[in-house]
């Protein structure tokens, strides 16, 4: 049953999750963490590469910094708390595999900031939390989709397509939870 | 009849190099601008610098932020001109930046953008957030 199909929200959230993490870690780590060959591929080029995966990694880790401040806001009803944490899950997973990826390729993995600067004074409501959420995912789409065409290699290029759909998916579903067309539009940039 | 073929042929390649561009729009710049969103905001830096007091900041000056070192050596001043050439092709215009974004190919896009970012700009609040210019 797809997660569209099911008219339990309960029910629709585990089918989703379920899935989603699954696919996502299992083709990401593939892709990016697991191509041995790939490291020792890498050309002239990689400079460039190792750059984009940082950018990445350091939106990827102030995304984990977001949602953890979103958790720890007590403005989470349970269900929404869940949805979050799990939203969060991908986005470390996307950061542990950027990271292993950037030190593959020789590189030095960009690290957390100790402090992040996020607008706390504009989060008074689970739907301000959400909206800040979701302007973070419809960023980090855009971000993805433009980062795609930058990669030296197609592999790479794929596995940030992949996150990148990760991402959308993110949006979507916080779209909908603050009432909005889930998808606004055919076409995302 | 040869020769008429060729002049509304010659016609119409004019009036494809000379599509009027509307006038920059910030209402839709700021809709542009939600891309941006991953890794800038206005009043606070984040994994991109702040954008408040752009306009006349020298490229890589904003105080304690990371920049990489090509945008620190670029000696770019931001205004219009410099900022739709960049956002067409961040990479192009400093390799080796940070911003490893491919770019905004659309002219109206940029402008819209870059209308938006000139219209905060101008905001008091923006104003309070901007760190001072060196």
């Amino acid at each position: 049953m797809s997660f569209f199909q099911t008219s339990d929200p309960a029910a629709a959230r585990r089918l989703f999750l379920g899935k989603s993490g699954r696919v996502l870690s299992g083709a990401a780590v593939a892709m990016l963490a697991g191509k041995e060959a790939l490291a020792a591929k890498a050309g002239p080029s990689s400079a460039s590469d190792l750059q984009i995966l940082n950018t990445a990694l350091s939106a990827e880790l102030e995304a984990i910094a977001a949602y953890q401040l979103g958790a720890e806001s007590k403005l989470l009803q349970p269900p929404v708390l869940e949805l979050a944490l799990s939203f969060q899950g991908h986005h470390k997973e996307h950061a542990a595999v950027l990271a292993k990826t950037v030190e593959k390729l020789g590189g030095k993995p960009a690290q957390a900031k100790t402090k992040y600067a996020f607008p706390v004074d504009r989060l008074h409501t689970q739907a301000d939390v959400l909206r800040f959420a979701a302007s973070l995912e419809q960023g980090a789409v855009g971000a993805y989709l433009g980062a795609v065409p930058l990669f030296s290699h197609g592999e790479l290029a794929k596995a940030a397509a992949s996150i990148l759909g990760d991402e959308a998916m993110h949006w979507a579903i916080l779209r909908q939870a603050l009432g909005e067309v889930a998808v606004p539009a055919a076409f995302v940039s | 009849m040869k020769r008429c073929a060729l002049a509304l042929a010659g016609a119409l390649w004019l009036g494809v190099g000379t599509v009027a561009q509307a006038a920059p729009d910030a209402r839709r710049g700021e809709q542009i601008y939600a891309r941006c969103m991953a890794c800038h905001a206005l009043a606070y830096d984040r994994v991109g610098p702040r954008h408040c007091g752009l306009f006349g900041r020298v490229a890589g000056s904003v105080p304690d932020f990371g920049y990489s070192p090509a945008m620190k050596k670029s000696k770019i001043t931001w205004n219009e001109r410099t900022l739709d050439r960049f956002l067409s092709a961040p990479l192009k215009m400093v390799p080796g930046s940070s911003m490893t974004y491919d770019g905004i190919p659309s002219a109206q896009e940029r402008a819209d953008l870059i209308a938006y970012l000139r219209h905060v700009d101008q905001t008091q609040a923006c104003r309070a957030q901007a760190p001072p210019k060196r």
